[in-house]
């Protein structure tokens, strides 16, 4: 029952949105309602409610394909509408007050966003997941396209088509996977019982991952998210790489590794080196890059590239690690977007050119900004390390006979981030800057609330993981023994 | 039956209503009233009611897949007159005699989904074509009509010649017209009888405009008037694609091997020409002519997969298709201008009309949660059985038609007003609208609606 209110809550925030478009007093308290609603109730299905009958929930639907809308809220689940939960409740505080066009369409297509990204977190269906898939792009194509820079159109169209062409492949191996199961049915448990044969797994593998690659994106299917990032508005892009990529790393995780883990093996050399090589060629880019937003993007790519790889690398550390830097990575972007928006909005210019000299008279904004570059590095203490650091210990172990090589490449990945992020903060916080000073950045007290909880989740999880890595224990003791494949071939 | 009959009534009484009647909105009603009329007799008909006896000597069969075929076209027929049927009246004086030409179009439809003789398939298919030729070329001092209208004749014409040439061989190699004598499994197939199905697929491929017998289809939708070159690609093309899952399922089953290749080559160089052709298009009505051919492709999938689920699909696919296209169709016929630049800024002006065509143009790209998802759906799964990668070709064509559709939605969003005559949509027209656009989701979400009739 839980799992259908997390879905209707945001979608009936977002109709309400639509509605009352015209009350632009009214919107930003609504969205900042159905965010806080939300918020709370994904909280209260972690704590109180946290039984497993509520948060399952399945109706009839189209039997006539065996599809039915079947919901539910396990530990993967769990930390990803939780992420989800709490980057939407922190943006539609931080955007309090902002004023925009047409606002009621803007949070409308938020929130629709928002509910097509918890279904598919919660899908335990295959059409169905399919249907959230999308249903989660179209607001996005909309967000950016009308939203965004100048040149919104051609490249969230690029965007768009990307991503479909990506989907509908992987809507023909969820067809396919269907018509082989007995009862003919979407259900994930249908679907894990099959016994496919090693041709059959390769071959669902390439028509299944483009649509997990595109949207991560994992190099070399990357080439659509730089331009998109850089166009769309902010707080657009906050929720794309914040949330909306870990669809990507979920799909992996729930519709690939349990459901082809011999392909998974089997191709796992040449995923994890497209991964780790994405790693130090987004992170040589980001170096020479410009413009802040175009920065972070690359960066972006990087960290979601160790996090792919991980994912490939299939044993016990390197999924507990993933699951938590699903959580970990979606804090630390999403800070380092509120910061990126507030430069552009109070200077006028996120060119690293034109900025400099920020440290003396926005010491504030400095102080937040290392905190979360650092915890983007993943230096210890910060909830980065902790993800990064177990995905690195599951790299080492992966089965791959060229685990040294990766571990090896995407440790320079790691130097590499140091290198560009603290190169951008020397030259836009300490450099000379330009002859004319900048003005100085003041931040309003929601900016300063949410910065604040933003660098004490950064802290939080950095010194007490555990509770979190507790959620997902079970889960991925799980995951790991239906993909582990010595495991798997001593069950022959 | 009962629709059938009436349908030829109604025409008649259509002719004489311009006559009776001097105000044409008038006869518009009646119109409307004698396709309401239709539906309800061949729902009755879907019960078990019947208006007379007849005995067709085995010559037609309406059974349920055809009578619930009819009902959904008859549906979209109606919805496609209360939309655009006001725009008849504009092109010339004779109106009425558009409609009485409209009902003997109907009668065919009726005819070729429920055929059970290759006799009445030939006579359905000539019934709907010879009003076409007229309807196109009624807009007589146009001379792009003109042209379009002797294209459409002297093609339809030489298409019609290779399906009584298919018809006559088959005749002489079983020696019967009808379906289940043709499909007659104790003597084996001989070179007269293949070469004669070869004739009524080519013929079929025609009248349906399947590459690469679609070059006649650009020019005719793009020549005829708007309001009947909605009519032409949404009702009459799909009930033709009825008649030949029809035809190819009862009479050539057993042969599937020898024309199933042949259909699956026509399938995928259809969605070819027509996704890739209508990138390139300028203006919209032309690029919905190559949309419908691209779309033909995909139902094309039906005739090669042949299974349950492709009957299904089909059933689906031309309630969506049709809804889709006529809202779009319906639009387009208010506009002064067809070019992309002339749906510039409509979401700011129109935002309902605006919406309402967005879904349209979702469900024609097949986008989740619109009716035209679950028809291509329904085409994928049904053909996966038989070939990965017909369907796999088939799914990247279906992402090159998001460029071509996404192009009006860029427009109606995405960029200012331009400079071209204020369109106005009357807001009962616009209501009108969304109720289309809501039954397409509807759809999208409940095929059962629609399919679950099949099993009652």
């Amino acid at each position: 029952m839980i799992a259908l209110l997390i879905l209707l809550i945001p979608l009936l925030g977002g109709l309400v949105s639509f509605m009352i478009g015209d009350h632009k007093k009214w919107v930003g308290p609504v969205f900042l309602l159905a965010a806080g609603l939300q918020f709370l109730l994904v909280l209260l299905a972690l704590t109180s409610w946290d039984q497993p009958e509520l948060h399952r929930f399945s109706a009839a639907w189209m039997s006539d394909v065996g599809s039915s809308f079947s919901l539910s809220l396990d530990p993967l689940g769990k930390v990803l509408c939780l992420l989800n939960a709490v980057v939407y409740f922190l943006l539609a505080l931080y955007l309090q007050g902002r004023s925009m066009q047409k606002p009621g369409a803007f949070y409308g297509w938020l929130l629709l966003a928002q509910a097509g990204m918890m279904g598919v977190f919660l899908a335990t269906d295959g059409l169905l997941f399919y249907f959230c898939w999308e249903l989660a792009l179209i607001p996005m194509y909309f967000l950016s396209s009308i939203w965004g820079g100048p040149r919104r159109i051609a490249v969230t169209f690029k965007f768009f088509i990307y991503t479909f062409l990506g989907s509908i492949l992987l809507l023909a191996g969820l067809i396919y996977l269907q018509s082989l199961t007995p009862e003919k049915s979407f259900a994930l448990d249908a679907i894990l019982k099959l016994n496919l044969t090693n041709t059959q797994q390769s071959w669902l593998l390439w028509l299944i991952l483009p649509a997990f690659a595109i949207k991560l994106p994992l190099f070399p299917f990357h080439t659509w998210q730089p331009d998109a990032y850089e166009e769309a508005p902010t707080p657009v892009t906050l929720v794309l790489s914040a949330v909306m990529v870990k669809m990507g790393i979920l799909g992996l995780l729930r519709w690939l590794l349990p459901i082809l883990p011999v392909a998974a093996y089997q191709w796992g050399d040449v995923i994890m080196g497209l991964a780790v090589g994405g790693i130090v060629y987004a992170s040589l880019i980001a170096w020479r890059q410009d413009d802040l937003k175009r920065l972070v993007a690359y960066s972006s790519i990087a960290h979601i590239g160790l996090m792919g790889a991980a994912a490939f690398a299939g044993n016990l550390g390197s999924l507990q690690g993933l699951c938590f830097q699903l959580f970990a990575h979606g804090i630390n972007i999403m800070g380092m977007w509120f910061l990126v928006d507030l430069i552009e909005r109070n200077l006028g210019t996120r060119k690293i050119a034109d900025l400099g000299g920020l440290a003396q008279r926005s010491p504030g904004l400095t102080l937040f900004m290392v905190i979360i570059a650092f915890a983007n590095i993943a230096l210890p203490l910060t909830n980065g390390f902790v993800g990064e650091f177990l995905m690195f210990t599951g790299l080492l172990a992966t089965k791959s006979n060229y685990y040294w090589v990766f571990t090896v490449v995407a440790g320079s990945g790691i130097i590499l981030s140091a290198v560009y992020m603290l190169g951008m903060i020397r030259s836009v916080f300490f450099g000379e800057g330009p002859s004319q000073p900048l003005p100085p950045v003041k931040l309003s007290v929601q900016e300063q609330l949410v910065l604040l909880i933003v660098v004490g989740l950064i802290f939080v999880f950095g010194l007490f993981p555990q509770p979190l890595l507790d959620v997902t224990a079970s889960y991925s003791d799980n995951l790991f023994k239906q993909i582990d494949i010595s495991y798997l071939f001593k069950n022959f | 039956m009962n629709a059938l009959l009436v349908s030829a009534l109604w025409g008649v009484i259509m002719m004489f209503s311009g006559v009776a009647i001097k105000r044409m909105n008038v006869v518009r009603y009646v119109a409307m009233a004698g396709v309401a009329i239709l539906i309800g007799l061949n729902v009755a008909e879907m019960k078990g009611w019947h208006l007379l006896a007849i005995d067709t000597t085995g010559m037609l069969a309406f059974d349920h897949y055809a009578l619930l075929f009819n009902s959904t076209l008859l549906l979209a027929v109606f919805i496609y007159l209360v939309l655009s049927g006001s725009a008849m009246e504009r092109i010339g004086a004779h109106c009425a005699d558009y409609l009485a030409l409209l009902f003997f179009i109907i009668c065919g439809l009726l005819m070729v989904s429920a055929f059970e003789s290759l006799l009445i398939l030939f006579l359905g298919i000539e019934i709907i074509t010879i009003p076409l030729y007229i309807l196109t070329g009624s807009d007589k001092k146009n001379l792009k009509s003109n042209e379009a209208s002797l294209k459409y004749f002297l093609l339809g014409a030489f298409s019609s010649g290779i399906l009584l040439m298919g018809i006559a061989l088959i005749y002489g190699a079983r020696g019967s017209f009808a379906l289940s004598g043709v499909a007659d499994t104790i003597r084996v197939s001989n070179s007269l009888m293949l070469s004669g199905m070869l004739l009524l697929l080519i013929a079929m491929s025609f009248k349906v405009s399947a590459a690469p017998f679609h070059f006649w289809t650009p020019d005719v939708y793009d020549g005829a008037p708007t309001v009947f070159t909605s009519f032409m690609a949404t009702v009459v093309k799909v009930a033709v694609f009825a008649a030949f899952v029809r035809l190819f399922d009862r009479s050539f089953a057993l042969q599937i091997n020898a024309w199933q290749a042949w259909v699956a080559a026509l399938a995928a160089l259809t969605l070819f020409m027509g996704n890739i052709t209508a990138v390139f298009q300028q203006s919209v009505k032309r690029m919905l002519s190559y949309s419908s051919i691209a779309q033909a492709g995909f139902m094309l999938l039906a005739v090669f997969a042949m299974n349950t689920t492709a009957k299904e699909g089909l059933l689906l696919y031309a309630a969506t298709y049709s809804l889709a296209t006529i809202g779009i169709f319906a639009v387009l016929i208010r506009m002064k201008d067809y070019s992309f630049e002339a749906f510039n800024g409509l979401a700011s002006r129109y935002p309902w009309v605006a919406a309402a065509l967005t879904i349209f143009f979702l469900s024609l790209a097949g986008i989740p949660l619109t009716g035209g998802f679950l028809a291509k759906f329904y085409m994928i799964k049904a053909a996966l059985e038989q070939s990965v990668w017909l369907v796999l070709f088939s799914l990247v064509m279906a992402a090159v038609s998001v460029f071509y559709y996404f192009r009006v939605i860029q427009a109606m969003y995405f960029k200012p007003v331009g400079q071209t005559d204020p369109i106005t949509f009357d807001p009962g027209f616009t209501r009108l609208l969304i109720g289309v656009a809501v039954l397409l989701i509807v759809l999208g979400l409940f095929p059962q609606l629609l399919i679950g009739q099949l099993y009652f």
